[in-house]
């Protein structure tokens, strides 16, 4: 019964232990962008991994996920003659949930996992140890960049995917379903409003922080989580927590946000 | 003037002194108490067992752990109450030779030596150049600078470690497990490095090694660590002179080919 309540507690002190591990290492990220000199290189090297190298996985997913929303979309709306809103319904469902959220998803999975991998192994093989005896920050030199490169890259992609989805509905519903495109156009015209835009913005963002914080996080404590083994088995498990992590958490802000902002 | 300068009266003085620190990793006590001091310009060797604690002895040293509790004075200041800009300010003091070299394996050689002077100097890219070349000359790198650690030998690898640890001139060296996993001939050209190096700029070295007896050959002091204690011998011979059982003991096990006295035995 005693080690049964002594367990709780353990597992609870730890969960403290996490957070409060976790919310350093967030503010210590945050500082290292106003430390001088600033590494633009390093943040330009990392948009490319983060952001550009994304962007074909980007485009096929936004692509078939518009055609996909096309496609269905038409067949609903067909149902009570409204084929004319098909261009509205593709459009809001894009640019309010799809766009940010597809888009970390598929950061999380290209660029999250690799990131953890990335810092867990240095962590693994002394390397980060190594920087912090040359006295050289981490954060500032390893962390931080990719910090900028995630918080830059994903609202870029977000709406690229927007823009992206938007032509596979519109290639669905108008050229292949044969939806008429003045119909197409001036629904999102007519429906699509500043508070859509924003909330899409403010969710991307979020999404943003969320994925680096985690992804990074996981890395960087490879050796102190909990169940996580060491050595490479232990660098796989943290890069599974941290997708496991990043995606569930990104689907919670997603409903909170929506639920604040409407 | 270094921070480890003392004037006149400098083979006398501590570095680094550990005041009563304790250690625990879970239940494990790794260090229990440990008193002890490493003097400036001495080669002091840490031995003893697996998971005795000499890595993290490094490690307190450096600040990449924390004691439960204790003080670690280096250079006049307790670095277990400094903030990460003070450390880093004493760290910028030590060279430190990983045991895997620690080397950071997207960078090629050249970028892992001029690291140090990028980050930490404000020296012209033609003077880090030069350094750099330098550094692999002496280090018989040459031709090398453009490979990765992925396509080094192990020996290869240590000697790059060392290289970086050294390119800012260090007061103090701190070696972990230099040779674990070279070969005779390579451990032997490390420990000519050691000695090489030493002679040229002059460090206060630790190490930290399992390559006993070998690694006594460097030594001033040794420390021995056995169940969280340490000890102290001013050379490798007073080792099996000890009354202590766990130092005879290790003694016999470690050293037992070159001291195998009668006297020793019966000891035990």
């Amino acid at each position: 019964m005693f080690s049964f309540i002594a367990r709780i507690g353990d597992s609870f002190l730890y969960m403290i232990r996490d957070q409060g591990r976790m919310g350093i290492f967030l503010l210590s990220a945050l500082r290292g962008i106003f430390a001088r000199p600033f590494r633009f290189r390093e943040v330009v090297r990392q948009i490319r991994i983060i952001g550009a190298d994304s962007v074909w996985v980007i485009f096929f997913t936004a692509l078939f996920t518009g055609m996909v929303l096309g496609l269905q979309g038409y067949y609903t709306l067909r149902k009570f003659g409204s084929e004319g809103l098909l261009g509205s319904a593709v459009a809001l469902s894009l640019i309010r949930e799809l766009g940010p959220v597809l888009t970390a998803l598929m950061v999380i999975g290209r660029a999250g996992s690799a990131m953890c991998a990335e810092i867990g192994i240095m962590r693994n093989s002394e390397q980060l140890d190594a920087l912090e005896c040359m006295a050289v920050d981490p954060f500032r030199y390893l962390i931080t960049p990719k910090f900028l490169a995630t918080i830059i890259s994903i609202p870029i992609l977000t709406q690229f995917f927007n823009i992206i989805g938007i032509v596979g509905g519109y290639i669905a519903g108008v050229i292949l379903l044969g939806v008429n495109p003045g119909a197409f156009h001036s629904g999102i015209e007519q429906s699509v409003v500043n508070l859509d835009i924003n909330l899409g913005i403010v969710k991307s963002f979020v999404f943003a922080l969320l994925v680096v914080w985690i992804c990074t996080g996981k890395g960087y404590f490879v050796n102190i989580l909990r169940n996580a083994g060491f050595g490479a088995e232990g660098v796989s498990r943290a890069t599974t927590n941290a997708v496991v992590v990043s995606s569930i958490s990104v689907l919670i802000w997603d409903y909170l946000i929506t639920a604040i902002m409407l | 003037m270094g921070l480890f300068d003392y004037g006149n009266n400098v083979m006398s003085k501590a570095v680094i002194e550990f005041h009563n620190v304790v250690k625990s990793f879970g239940d494990q006590r790794v260090l229990d108490g440990v008193n002890v001091s490493f003097e400036i310009g001495k080669t002091t060797v840490i031995a003893g067992g697996s998971g005795q604690g000499k890595s993290v002895t490094l490690k307190l040293i450096l600040g990449l752990l924390q004691p439960d509790s204790g003080q670690i004075i280096i250079a006049g200041q307790d670095i277990t109450k400094l903030k990460r800009r003070h450390l880093n300010d004493v760290r910028k003091n030590f060279g430190v030779l990983f045991q895997g070299a620690a080397l950071l394996d997207s960078m090629s050689v050249y970028e892992n030596l001029a690291l140090p002077l990028k980050e930490r100097t404000a020296y012209k890219s033609a003077d880090i150049d030069q350094r750099v070349h330098e550094m692999l000359a002496q280090f018989n790198l040459g031709g090398h600078g453009d490979k990765f650690p992925a396509q080094l030998s192990g020996g290869m690898k240590k000697r790059v470690g060392l290289a970086r640890a050294l390119m800012l001139q260090p007061e103090i060296m701190l070696f972990d497990e230099p040779t674990t996993g070279l070969d005779p001939h390579i451990t032997l050209e490390i420990y000519r490095l050691f000695y090489k190096t030493q002679k040229q700029y002059g460090y206060t070295s630790i190490i930290v090694s399992h390559d006993i007896p070998k690694v006594f050959n460097l030594a001033d002091r040794v420390i021995l660590l056995t169940n969280g204690k340490m000890a102290t011998f001013s050379s490798p011979e007073e080792i099996p002179e000890s009354d202590d059982p766990d130092v005879i003991s290790f003694a016999v096990e470690t050293m037992g080919h070159i001291y195998s006295s009668r006297d020793m035995e019966q000891k035990i």
